[in-house]
């Protein structure tokens, strides 16, 4: 059996007056390397082990401070600078409304930075390898006695005079506490089997886990950014309607904007009296007259006005507009004709704009001009 | 009347229970199997949990249509739940924290349960804004962060301020909850002989081991703690109160709301906590832990905060008739007697008139006679809210767009079922960690602490 390596002696007292007593005597005596072990805080006992005064409230000051003006420059950085905007008509650093965030950060970053430098720095936690974990003397002092432990390590240490000063005080029990030497010579590998197939599962987890969510779950119902909504498309079928049309026709009578309904329905005289070209004769408003005609009248009238469908007789040819009768008609009526229609011909109302009708009236005259040219025009 | 000897400070903890005892009372529920009682409560929660499932199901997938939400009251209960559960958190803070500030002992015997009961209602409140949003699982863009749309959050908005005071409120009382709760662990840890329990158990008590080194260093933490929790808690509820007086809805615009807030908060968070420790302590036998002394503190301060609340609400409407404000004093007048005047008197009966019952001392002693009047409480608090919410909403300045708010089967189902998710956790707590404190009880047991000559 390997030789013990001694950790300290340690002393057990029944209340909380004897391990006090005690403590004050410890650090008398002179030894350094001491420590009680209560269940609970016992009031007096850091100025009877001589303990300076806890330094953790500066450090929550200092954290608090940071967490304060981090903020700060944040809100400042973000609502100034990187992205300002006018909300409420309020200057863009507008500080009052700006504390309740400064307020919660500088506690939120107090609290934890302070609680994590007194467990992880201070106490140097976490640490289940201590030599006093797992004893007999852990049991007692975590319940309901006190202990007070000192060091091998202390200077003044030595086994016999430490026996002797535990039984000065009173200590009920006295015993020595040894390190665990498995503990010692544990020397824990990092590329262990176990460990490595821990690291593997943990990592396919993971990955798999961040894959299904960004590539699929965000694509499912209800997570897929309103993709499906209950609402009707074009042309959709819709059970709310008698006619089963999701599309509604609009309430008789209903004028569209910039659009003036026609005066002289079924009134070709009137509109041949009252209706007068609003537009002048130059080159754009005939070439428009020109393209617009090309396009809607000379399937059937030809391009010059002669009535030679290009239709090849799938249609009766139109009669020619060079006739007598049409050269004399009015513009008006021959915008009659074309707003309404005239025995097979349809309605261009829908395709030719107003203008686009009195630019083509004006290409008619001159197709009809020059068929029928005077004598005055060749001068 | 017995006389009472005001020279010396009686003990919270009844009787002088050996610490050893005190390790076993309260621990023996973590170390004996759950009976049959504790399985009809868990499945009675469960069933509760299950129809908040189902309505947050039919929520997220049909949307917030499914609530009784409309234009003009576009909060409805969402934010009534929030309200209150968030004010049911304030009690745990308000005992573990200011009363830890004021040297108030007999904080000790409920201090680890109210907290804990302040984690399960924030954990309950938060769930509120968000699945309010409709789309909970994008509550990331509530948080700056830089993000590919360059946008950043809007730190004028009280909405954010929520965020930010609920999210550091969870935070700090998980923390302050989880350092009081490490020695608690250890002395757990060394009174096990179950294997796994042991390693869950070492795991989280770090190794401490009672060093009174680290003891000073630990009071020092707790009481920074502390101090920042107790300015923290009056923010959290001032910042919800902000989400209503900020804005200019008449009824909603008084700098009353954070301090009225506030004391409704810890109001219905006493009466909440008083509750559910009335069965603790008997079902636990935490009877000289958690004393009738305590439970009547507790319903002295139910008393003031409770005044208080009256108080607020009469100011109201003296306010409201000193300002010369049409719209806010027809807004008070329908509250009372409008559309929802039964809720607005629910409120009042509950929360002004029957804590005043608390002035008798039999009244404040009578464990079922504090329990019917806590339940009152809470009824009356939750109305406090729907109150404040509904009527403002549905009946503002604009007669024209006046509207009423009926609530719809999903709406009573995630109610119900928030009551489900908060008592489920409750149980598991009251199962997997000690309720009370282990090492703040023996600290205060007569007897535990040197007597004076030794300190001086």
């Amino acid at each position: 059996m390997k030789e013990k390596i001694l950790y300290g002696y340690a002393g057990i007292f029944n209340t909380a007056d004897d391990v006090i007593k005690a403590a004050k005597k410890v650090k008398s005596n002179g030894y350094e390397k001491f420590d009680v072990h209560t269940p609970y805080p016992v009031h007096g006992m850091p100025k009877a082990m001589s303990l300076k005064p806890s330094k953790l409230g500066y450090f929550a000051l200092i954290f608090g401070l940071t967490g304060a003006l981090s903020a700060l420059l944040l809100t400042y950085w973000i609502s100034a600078y990187d992205y300002p905007l006018v909300i409420g008509g309020k200057p863009f650093f507008s500080f009052p409304a700006y504390i309740p965030v400064i307020f919660e950060v500088t506690v939120l970053s107090a609290s934890i930075a302070t609680v994590i430098t007194m467990l992880f720095i201070f106490f140097k936690f976490p640490n289940n390898a201590h030599p006093l974990n797992d004893t007999d003397y852990m049991k007692k002092v975590s319940s309901d006695k006190y202990g007070i432990v000192i060091l091998a390590s202390d200077e003044k240490f030595e086994e016999s005079s430490v026996e002797q000063f535990f039984k000065s005080v009173n200590a009920s029990e006295i015993f020595p506490i040894y390190f665990d030497i498995e503990e010692l010579n544990a020397n824990p590998k990092i590329l262990e089997p176990k460990f490595l197939l821990f690291l593997l599962l943990a990592g396919i987890i993971t990955s798999g886990a961040t894959y299904f969510t960004l590539n699929k779950l965000l694509y499912m119902v209800p997570f897929n950014w309103m993709m499906e909504q209950p609402k009707l498309n074009p042309q959709q079928k819709s059970s709310i309607f008698s006619d089963g049309f999701g599309m509604r026709m609009p309430v008789e009578g209903t004028v569209a904007r910039n659009y003036l309904p026609y005066a002289y329905k079924n009134q070709p005289e009137e509109a041949e009296k009252y209706l007068v070209n609003p537009l002048p004769v130059n080159k754009s408003i005939l070439e428009l007259g020109q393209k617009k005609y090309d396009i809607y009248c000379s399937p059937c009238h030809g391009y010059y006005g002669e009535g030679d469908s290009r239709l090849r007789g799938q249609f009766p040819n139109p009669p020619s507009l060079h006739s007598e009768k049409v050269r004399t008609w009015p513009d008006g009526r021959i915008f009659h004709v074309i707003t309404e229609g005239q025995n097979i011909m349809p309605s261009y109302s829908t395709q030719l704009t107003v203008d686009e009708r009195w630019a083509i009236i004006h290409y008619i005259r001159a197709l009809q001009r020059s068929l029928n040219a005077k004598e005055t025009d060749l001068k | 009347m017995s006389a009472v000897d005001y020279t010396q400070e009686l003990s919270v903890i009844e009787g002088k229970p050996a610490l050893r005892e005190l390790d076993d009372l309260i621990s023996k529920p973590l170390e004996t199997k759950p009976d049959k009682k504790f399985y009809i409560a868990l499945s009675i929660t469960l069933s509760m949990l299950a129809l908040f499932v189902i309505g947050l199901g039919l929520t997220f997938y049909y949307g917030i249509g499914t609530w009784g939400n409309n234009t003009p009251v576009g909060w409805g209960f969402g934010i009534v739940n929030f309200v209150f559960w968030v004010g049911i958190g304030h009690a745990g803070t308000l005992i573990s924290a200011i009363l830890f500030l004021f040297r108030q002992k007999w904080r000790t015997g409920i201090a680890r349960f109210a907290e804990g009961m302040t984690i399960f209602a924030v954990m309950t409140a938060a769930i509120f804004p968000l699945i309010h949003t409709g789309r909970p699982w994008l509550a990331g863009y509530l948080f700056p962060y830089p993000n590919q749309h360059s946008v950043w959050v809007n730190f004028m908005s009280p909405l954010l301020w929520d965020v930010f005071a609920v999210s550091t409120y969870f935070t700090v009382s998980l923390i302050f909850w989880y350092v009081g709760l490490i020695p608690d662990l250890a002395t757990l840890r060394e009174r096990t002989s179950n294997k796994i329990k042991k390693i869950i158990y070492s795991i989280f008590s770090l190794g401490w081991r009672f060093s009174n080194r680290h003891w000073q260093h630990y009071e020092m933490v707790y009481l920074i703690l502390a101090g920042f929790a107790t300015p923290l808690v009056l923010s959290v509820h001032t910042i919800v109160s902000f989400d209503f007086a900020v804005s200019i809805m008449p009824g909603w615009h008084t700098t009353i709301f954070p301090p009225y807030f506030v004391a409704g908060a810890v109001f219905s968070g006493f009466a909440m906590v008083q509750n559910v420790l009335i069965f603790i302590r008997k079902i636990f036998n935490y009877e000289k832990i958690i004393t009738i002394d305590t439970l009547e503190k507790m319903n002295k301060i139910i008393l003031v905060t409770g005044s208080m609340v009256g108080y607020a609400y009469a100011m109201e409407f003296f306010i409201a008739w000193y300002s010369g404000i049409q719209a806010e004093q027809f807004t008070f007048i329908n509250r009372a007697f409008g559309p929802y005047a039964w809720a607005y008197w629910i409120m009042v009966s509950c929360n002004v008139l029957s804590p005043q019952l608390f002035w008798f001392k039999k009244i404040r002693r009578s464990i079922p006679v504090m329990f019917v009047i806590a339940v009152l409480v809470n009824i009356g608090m939750w109305f406090e809210r729907f109150v404040i919410v509904v009527t403002s909403l549905s009946r503002d300045y604009l007669p024209s767009s006046w509207g009423h708010f009926t609530p719809t089967i999903v709406d009573y189902m995630i109610l119900i079922g928030s009551f489900g998710f908060f008592f489920t956790w409750i149980l598991l707590f009251t199962k997997a960690l000690p309720v009370v404190s282990i090492a703040e009880v023996k600290a205060v047991v007569e007897g535990s602490q040197p007597s004076h000559h030794n300190i001086e």
